[in-house]
């Protein structure tokens, strides 16, 4: 009887250890696979260049500007209205049917396929608002796109302050806003901060909802205006991959571009947990 | 004698959606005198303390009838301005809830939300207050230190500490030294004696010892209703009614 539990249990063990290693594997071999074939494209002229010869040779710093830059403007509308409507709807709303529509509303949103974003953000943003192909669209579109996750984040981060803090400081003559600044905040801004991050490193990495939006097949030019076209990396590799002059010719260059997103997609979510383990320690939590 | 009331409650009732939970609670509280109100778990004891700051307003669904008087000034009057009560009638809670700041911060949290912006007062009030609460000599020389790195025992004196910062007139305990070890409680029960030269204090207890060794007066609560309020005392040795009696003598909770 013993022996068929132990079995037991060892069996469910090595399945659970097998699911982590096959997860574990996967992220392996992605980065194996596009550091063995891109390294060699990486050298200080193509991260300090514009691609020249039809983008067979030259570097991709428009692609990397251009990414930044959508970043920027990304952060900049999703993290304030994301983080906003979280403390409304976590701290201020009353919660019923109300709050429970538009937190359902919220959900979907983030089910939402990235293309329809890219649809949408040209109908919008690009037409109706006359921002044509620009930075400012592009990041829009991003934006709304990353807001759910912003929010999602961000509620969780509020649900898990224990109440305990909010009544300690209510009962001490403090306004709901004073406890929402002075005492929540501080204590849910580590995983704000980090889920947010993360939302903004997937962005990063997005081609279609700017494809139509924001990045152009090509342009030397680095942007001087929100409302300048860009050129951005997951679309420069979009283009290289399935529409450059020479598919072929240039594969080295798709993966040093492919490794330098990767790059910068991992330095982000990087970024985020050294910050979040440093805040943490300050609190003591 | 009225000019003594600090505090009191007339046939207050409270309601969460339909059930009620309070029926007609009517106790004077005197100035700078401790009250315990005791009673076995969910008698809304507990739910009676928080009417009395309305920290009950946090909760959704919920309806209060009858009047609480503080000063004689009813405390739900839609004129009162439930963040200056609030102040004004200060809470401790079961577990020590210390914000993860340090000491010195915990402490001069009530003072600046309430918009105290001199630097010196502050630091003359905080070491006030952490005198007053009796663990100034255990913290001073880590005042800037995180207070979540203090026991439980410490953590509970450096919250009334703070409580005290913002200068209460009714101090309101719920259950506060349910989460500490003997010697713990042994520490706040002396503070509450001492505490109460100044303030007037409402105390609720599961535990009846330590009732008799606090309170000048004990209520007892049972199943939302006062039952019997006396001096403490009397309540605890010539019991008025049978179902005291048989609670005090551990028959029935």
């Amino acid at each position: 009887m013993i022996k068929k539990r132990l079995f037991m249990q060892k069996m469910c063990f090595s399945f659970l250890r097998m699911a982590v290693l096959i997860n574990g594997a996967a992220l392996a071999v992605i980065l194996y696979f596009i550091l063995s074939r891109g390294w060699r494209a990486i050298s200080w002229e193509f991260l300090t260049q514009a691609p020249r010869d039809s983008m067979t040779a030259g570097g991709i710093l428009p692609c990397i500007v251009g990414t930044i830059s959508l970043c920027l403007i990304t952060t900049f509308v999703a993290l304030p209205i994301g983080v906003a409507s979280a403390i409304y709807l976590n701290e201020y709303a009353t919660q019923g049917k109300l709050v429970r529509i538009i937190r359902l509303g919220i959900n979907n949103l983030a089910g939402v396929p990235s293309i329809v974003f890219g649809l949408f953000g040209l109908a919008f943003f690009c037409i109706v608002l006359k921002m044509g192909v620009s930075v400012a669209a592009g990041g829009l579109t991003l934006g709304i796109m990353t807001l759910p996750v912003i929010i999602g984040a961000s509620e969780e981060a509020l649900k898990s302050v224990p109440n305990t803090y909010r009544e300690a400081s209510l009962a001490m003559g403090a306004t709901k806003w004073q406890t929402i600044r002075r005492v929540i905040l501080p204590v849910a801004f580590p995983g704000i901060i980090t889920g947010s991050i993360l939302g903004l490193s997937r962005a990063a990495g997005e081609t279609a909802p700017i494809m139509y939006t924001g990045a152009v097949f090509f342009t030397p030019d680095l942007p001087t205006s929100i409302f300048d076209e860009v050129m951005a990396l997951p679309y420069h590799i979009y283009v290289l991959a399935t529409a450059g002059t020479n598919i072929e010719a240039t594969r080295h260059l798709q993966y040093g571009t492919a490794l330098v997103l990767i790059v910068l997609v991992l330095g982000m979510n990087l970024f985020a947990i050294i910050l979040r383990s440093k805040m943490r320690k300050k609190l003591r939590i | 004698m009225e000019s003594n009331i600090k505090m009191r409650t007339e046939n207050l009732d409270f309601f969460y959606r339909n059930f009620q939970a309070l029926h007609h609670i009517s106790i004077e509280f005197v100035q700078n005198r401790v009250t315990a109100l005791i009673g076995p778990s969910g008698c809304g004891k507990s739910t009676y303390l928080r009417c009395l700051n309305r920290m009950n307003d946090l909760i959704p669904g919920i309806t209060v009838k009858g009047k609480a008087l503080l000063d004689n000034q009813d405390i739900y009057d839609p004129s009162i301005d439930v963040v200056t009560l609030r102040r004004r009638v200060g809470m401790v809670f079961q577990k020590p809830n210390p914000f993860p700041k340090s000491i010195f911060e915990n402490i001069a949290y009530g003072l600046k939300v309430n918009g105290v912006k001199d630097k010196a007062k502050i630091t003359q009030i905080v070491e006030k207050s952490l005198k007053q609460a009796a663990i100034w000599d255990e913290v001073k020389y880590r005042i800037n230190e995180s207070a979540l790195g203090l026991s439980g025992g410490q953590q509970q004196r450096l919250c009334i500490a703070r409580a005290l910062a913002v200068d209460p007139e009714v101090l309101l305990m719920d259950e506060p030294a349910s989460a500490l070890d003997p010697i713990a409680t042994q520490k706040i029960e002396e503070l509450i004696g001492k505490l109460s030269s100044k303030l007037t204090i409402i105390i609720v207890t599961h535990n009846m010892q330590q009732a008799a060794r606090v309170s000048d007066r004990t209520a007892f609560f049972y199943m939302g209703k006062l039952v019997e309020i006396n001096d403490t005392d009397t309540l605890f040795t010539k019991p008025g009614l049978k179902q005291t009696e048989d609670y005090i003598t551990g028959r029935f909770g």
